[in-house]
């Protein structure tokens, strides 16, 4: 079993999960921000999922291994997908809207085959330092898209508060989660390097709750204040 | 070598959403119209500058905590330090980053303030809650 730090944060990261779910249904908001629920449900899922198999087979079994590095896998994708719907909010009303779904839908797929493929051909190095690589590369894929994200929610002035402050805390996150993983792959041999992942994996849940809990969806900031130097 | 170079760009990255983050924060409160208590009790007439910040935050820990203020709060507080660093370094080569950092420190002190608002207006709920009794 982990041990008491790992273990609080792993609890902790799921309560919050769970708080984000609650919270937007509180606020009326679970359909309209459906997949970062789905996201977070299936975190939840997920995090049951792995007790289930630590207690039953132990910490170095392969046959926890691989539930925590598929279902690694699966919120990754997951969270592609909540990427794509924060897309599609900030490009909704726009006249392309309907072209942008549908290369949401291409990106997902290829995504979904790239992963597929690489699993099938390394599945014997999934428990090796090759699935730290490969988080690292899609976390780091992840931080580049909503970069870009945010730079398209500059670009066309968006007003709405909590929009903002979602892509803003998956930013945060991604860019978080790609350092910690790379820094994982450059120094292992430092224990403490290895509650990172888990204690960062707890900033997301914690800050789209706050903005869940904050802001009303009617609210608005203005674009200008956003931008660091005023152009 | 692909490591070191993911980790430096996330890094930047990671700075970048950070400052955005923030300023979406205090861009967030700047709508609010400050009540005439507050402004009583700060001295502050219409804006803060970057040095009442301190001042406002030690006005907080005296009233009752909003649990939803928290990590907004200590967002910017973070945010504040890292502004005070760079005036203590690079803003002394700089100029235009000295002007900058004094606006955005004016920003961080404005956020405190409306939350000082918020926090006195919640203890006169409170206090008027306790009263029904």
């Amino acid at each position: 079993m982990p041990g008491s730090v790992a273990s609080f944060i792993w609890y902790f990261g799921t309560a919050l999960e769970l708080a984000f779910v609650v919270c937007s249904i509180a606020r009326k908001s679970f359909a309209r921000y459906f997949f970062l629920n789905l996201y977070f449900l299936l975190a939840i899922g997920s995090s049951f999922g792995r007790h289930l198999f630590l207690s039953k087979f132990g910490v170095y079994s392969d046959e926890y291994h691989y539930v925590y590095f598929y279902t690694d896998a699966l919120l990754t994708l997951a969270l592609y997908v909540a990427l794509i719907s924060l897309y599609a909010h900030v490009f909704g009303e726009l006249r392309f809207g309907k072209y942008l779904r549908l290369l949401a839908l291409l990106l997902l797929l290829g995504t979904a085959l790239f992963s597929y493929s690489v699993v099938a051909q390394s599945s014997e190095r999934l428990s090796t330092s090759f699935a730290y690589e490969l988080s690292q590369n899609l976390y780091f894929v992840g931080l580049v898209l909503t970069y870009l994200l945010w730079g398209a929610a500059l670009k066309l002035r968006e007003t709405r508060t909590r929009l903002v402050q979602f892509i803003l805390s998956l930013g945060l996150y991604f860019s978080a989660y790609a350092a910690s993983y790379a820094l994982v792959n450059m120094a292992s041999k430092y224990g403490v390097v290895s509650f990172l992942g888990p204690a960062l994996g707890c900033l997301l849940p914690l800050s789209w709750t706050v903005t869940m809990w904050r802001h009303s969806e009617d609210a608005r900031l203005i674009p200008a204040q956003l931008v660091a130097v005023p152009r | 070598m692909m490591a070191a170079l993911i980790f430096v760009i996330s890094i930047a990255t990671l700075f970048m959403f950070f400052v955005s983050y923030c300023r979406s924060l205090v861009a967030s409160s700047s709508r609010h119209p400050l009540s005439k208590e507050v402004r009583d009790v700060t001295g502050i007439p219409v804006s803060a500058t970057g040095r009442d910040f301190v001042r406002v935050m030690q006005l907080l820990q005296l009233c009752p905590e909003r649990p939803e203020d928290r990590t907004g709060l200590q967002a910017v507080e973070m945010y504040y330090g890292i502004l005070g660093l760079m005036e203590k370094t690079v803003a002394r080569l700089l100029p235009a980053v000295h002007f900058w950092a004094e606006q955005e420190r004016a920003g961080c002190a404005n956020f405190a303030v409306v939350l000082l608002d918020r926090r006195i207006a919640f203890s006169r709920e409170i206090l008027a809650q306790q009263g029904e009794f």
